[in-house]
């Protein structure tokens, strides 16, 4: 029960450097799928060198909230990256919370998020905030839901657990449980990262904007840190999709050869998923705000069934 | 109350409380609403207390003593009847205190009528007296639970503490935002308790501990948290002398104290790490999800279903404090009271900062506190837990089976300061010649913002109001005045309403029925002597054929 230095050094190391990446991937992707050439898929980098750099224009109405909440951000993305089980088996930061943990500071960032959209005064982030806290508290349940399907077969909330667990010799792809409980998850999960139909990613349009809308008065380096927590968070819930159910190849133990191979398929895994995100977004138009919970009941759902699947195929 | 052990005496201390707070209550005595709020928290405590008396009456059946000694274990020698009743009647009497759904109609309107220091001393101590009196009677009193009392009090929790912060979510008075959270936090703390009470009965001591724990540590939390965020209401209301939200803003830089340690009261309400809310909240979802394994039966769906509506009601949570907050304190003020207010008086503080660093200490340190509830899991559940529950030295908090999962709020706040570099190296090394301006919001090219365009706190609870609208039934009514077009109205007058289904569907019916039956019975209070003589003489014949 000891923690590993260098392997929370590496992991925090790995998730500071891909999360811009799997950002510029999607991107890219849908330019393609678009018929655009698009931004290089290092676009992000370049955009968060140049946010650091930059001068900031601070509202005159805001607080020292305004200030504080990107760190916030940034800093409860990051721990809950260290939460889940990247390469290795073990996740460093295993001891410190498991899943609950993970969710309830992936909760206080948005928390911390929501206060920043209000404190400039601005109807427009008021507008963000008040949206981004409804769907994220209907989103809830079936996040709750869907990782308690999984947990529960596990007997722990320890995602280290959880994936040793899932990766017995029972583990089949086509495990009703599994494929509701992760089709549940992956739409919780273009609900958390703003992504369509939820959130459109990529306007800046007045009335439809929900987490645009929050960040429209940070400039200079807290947006930098805003952006860059919410590309953390987005490759913190796609890493709990991929490995939790496809934990095939991550590294039992932490042998060069083993890493390698770890981190060569967790690469492999992430942009399977980031395709499939890519598709989704390109097929689909925005929701209705108003239909959004629907969708959302309909990922409860699926991740009811999953749990009631426990007891029909066992 | 809580050092009685006799039923007796338990009951005179009881009824004082429920004096005393009336009296306090109805302290401000020339204002209606304050004396209405009495008189509904009169009737209903001494429904409950009513309930409570027959309650004991049962039990002293059985053991013909009043002592609580003579209790103990004593539902395991009563017939199934009496038995069944007495816990409903407890549940019904305690309940009220505690302000269940749907029995909790008294609390928000009671609490934001007393002082504010009064209502602290509600929320964190008074409606607590009826969780103290559901634990002693259902783990010490009534002997092994049938299952449906576990289901029963579960489902209970479960619809308190969603349908408690759906409500909070609609009100923009910050008392009785703050009134209808208690009601959200004592279903929690039942969530726990009704998990102990299932697992008493499915034979696993251990995890009834656990849930025992996780409701009992929420007990603590709650009466801190809140009391904290009471307080902080209370300098707010004092400094604005409004207890609408709308009228407030902008307080954070008017009132910094205040607005930190309401602050540090709302991360902890919202169940966020790293403080006690979270702590407490984790312990429950851990007991709920190990009781999957319990039983065999289809009722075990309840523990996930139940973790699901915990996830949902923290979420609200979050959202109804980050209006509180949002609203109240940021952004600039809504009204010329909000703008003039001036920072609370140092003792006001005082309070606050102790009440602040108690829920901080709460959050950090949950493995010394938990080894205090040992005593109470001894003696109601059999056996002691707390070292279980701590592991590396108290550091690192763990769910009660060895695999079910750990957790450390210090640890991660240690992380947190170890990865402070990091921000600080990309700014010396990015960010050191950038400099900061002030600058106005963007206002759309308009002539600058005002506070009537900023967010208020109905517009930020809407999108739940319309999600939600087969429980709120939201009405409004908007009247325009204009001269040649609707879109330029010269005046305006907006109302919206919800339906608070309770009062509506229930007790005005109820109160109905009451009034009808009362009048009816006037008829009997003639005002002649003679009748009155009739009615002793029947009633004396009629107790004589009794006791033939």
């Amino acid at each position: 029960m000891n923690l590993d230095v260098t392997a929370i050094v590496l992991q925090t190391g790995l998730l500071l450097l891909l999360a811009p990446l799997v950002s510029g991937v999607i991107r890219k992707g849908k330019a393609r799928l678009q018929n655009r050439r698009g931004p290089p898929v290092w676009q992000p980098y370049l955009d968060l060198l140049k946010f650091l750099r930059k001068d900031m224009v601070i509202s005159e109405h805001a607080s020292w909230v305004f200030s504080f909440a990107p760190y916030v951000v940034f800093f409860t993305a990051l721990l809950a990256g260290l939460m889940v089980p990247m390469v290795t088996m073990q996740a460093p930061l295993s001891l410190f919370g498991g899943v609950l943990a993970l969710v309830g500071l992936l909760a206080l960032g948005r928390f911390f998020l929501a206060l920043g959209g209000l404190d400039p005064a601005s109807a427009f982030g008021g507008m963000g905030s008040s949206r981004e806290m409804t769907i994220a508290a209907i989103a809830e349940p079936a996040l709750m839901l869907a990782i308690f399907t999984v947990a529960i077969a596990a007997g722990s909330t320890d995602l280290s657990r959880i994936v040793a667990a899932t990766l017995g010799p029972t583990w089949s792809l086509l495990n009703p449980r599994h494929v509701l409980a992760f089709a549940a998850l992956f739409i919780v999960l273009l609900a958390e990262t703003g992504r369509l139909p939820v959130d459109n990613p990529a306007t800046h349009l007045e009335l439809t904007m929900i987490h645009e809308a929050m960040l429209l008065e940070y400039s200079g380096r807290y947006l930098a840190f805003m952006e860059w927590g919410a590309s953390l968070k987005q490759l913190v819930l796609m890493t709990l999709l991929v490995n939790v159910f496809f934990p095939l190849g991550l590294a039992p133990v932490a042998t060069p050869s083993a890493l390698a191979f770890g981190l060569l398929a967790y690469l492999a895994k992430l942009f399977v998923l980031s395709c499939i995100v890519v598709v989704v977004e390109t097929t689909n138009a925005k929701l209705r705000l108003f239909r959004v919970p629907d969708l959302l009941s309909a990922a409860f759902v699926l991740a009811a069934l999953a749990l009631l699947s426990t007891f029909l195929f066992q | 109350m809580f050092l009685s052990d006799n039923a007796f005496f338990f009951l005179i201390a009881w009824e004082i409380m429920a004096l005393t707070t009336y009296l306090l209550v109805s302290f401000e005595h020339e204002k209606e609403e304050a004396r209405n709020a009495g008189v509904l928290y009169f009737v209903m405590s001494h429904i409950g207390t009513g309930c409570l008396i027959l309650g004991f009456l049962l039990l002293f059946q059985a053991s013909g003593a009043y002592g609580f000694d003579g209790f103990h274990a004593i539902g395991a020698r009563m017939a199934a009847g009496p038995r069944n009743a007495a816990f409903i009647l407890f549940l019904v009497g305690f309940g009220i205190k505690a302000g269940i759904v749907p029995l909790h109609i008294w609390l928000p309107v009671a609490h934001p009528a007393a002082p504010s220091n009064v209502s602290a001393m509600m929320s964190g101590v008074l409606i607590k007296t009826g969780i103290y009196g559901l634990t002693r009677v259902c783990f010490d009193f009534m002997g092994p639970p049938p299952n449906w009392w576990g289901v029963t009090v579960l489902v209970i929790g479960t619809v308190s503490a969603v349908l408690g912060v759906l409500y909070a979510l609609m009100e923009h008075d910050l008392k009785r935002l703050l009134a209808y959270h208690s009601i959200e936090n004592i279903g929690i703390i039942l969530m726990g308790l009704g998990a102990a009470l299932m697992f008493l009965h499915t034979g696993h001591p251990v995890l009834a501990s656990l849930a025992l724990i996780a409701g009992l540590y929420h007990t603590i939390n709650h009466a801190v948290f809140k009391a904290l965020l009471f307080l902080g209401a209370g300098a707010v209301v004092h400094a604005t002398h409004t207890r609408n939200m709308e009228e407030m803003g902008g307080l954070v830089k008017r009132m910094p104290v205040t607005a930190f340690f309401f602050l540090i009261g709302a991360v902890a309400i919202s169940a966020l790490p790293p403080l006690n809310g979270f702590v407490s909240e984790w312990l429950t979802y851990q007991s709920l999800l190990q009781g999957f394994g319990t039983t065999p039966s289809l009722i075990r769906l309840m523990f996930p279903l139940s973790g699901a509506m915990l996830a949902l009601t923290g979420a609200l949570a979050a959202a109804c404090f980050v209006k509180a907050f949002g609203i109240t304190f940021l952004a600039q003020p809504r009204s010329a009271h909000a703008a003039g207010a001036r920072e609370a008086a140092p003792t006001m503080l005082v309070a606050q900062g102790l009440l602040t660093a108690a829920c901080v200490f709460l959050g950090l340190f949950p493995t010394l506190v938990l080894k205090l509830l040992d005593p109470v899991t001894q003696q109601l559940a059999g056996l002691q837990l707390s070292t279980r529950l701590s592991l590396a030295d108290g550091w690192v908090l763990s769910g009660a089976v060895a695999t079910g999962g750990t957790v450390s709020t210090p640890g991660l706040v240690l992380m947190a300061v170890c990865l402070l570099p990091l921000p600080l190296g990309l700014w010396l090394v990015f960010a050191r010649g950038a400099k900061v301006r002030r600058g106005p919001t963007w206002d759309c090219g308009l002539q600058g913002l005002t506070p009537r365009m900023a967010y208020t706190a109905t517009g930020f609870s809407k999108p739940i109001r319309m999600i939600f609208k087969a429980l709120f039934r939201p009405r409004r009514e908007v009247q325009r005045e204009y001269d040649f077009s609707p879109y330029f109205a010269t005046n305006l007058r907006f109302e919206s309403h919800v339906e608070e289904v309770f009062l509506t569907r229930i007790y005005r019916p109820l109160n109905w029925l009451v009034w009808r039956v009362s009048r009816r019975m006037r008829a009997l209070q003639a005002g002649s002597l003679q009748a009155y003589l009739i009615y002793i003489f029947v009633t004396l014949l009629l107790l004589l054929l009794f006791a033939l």
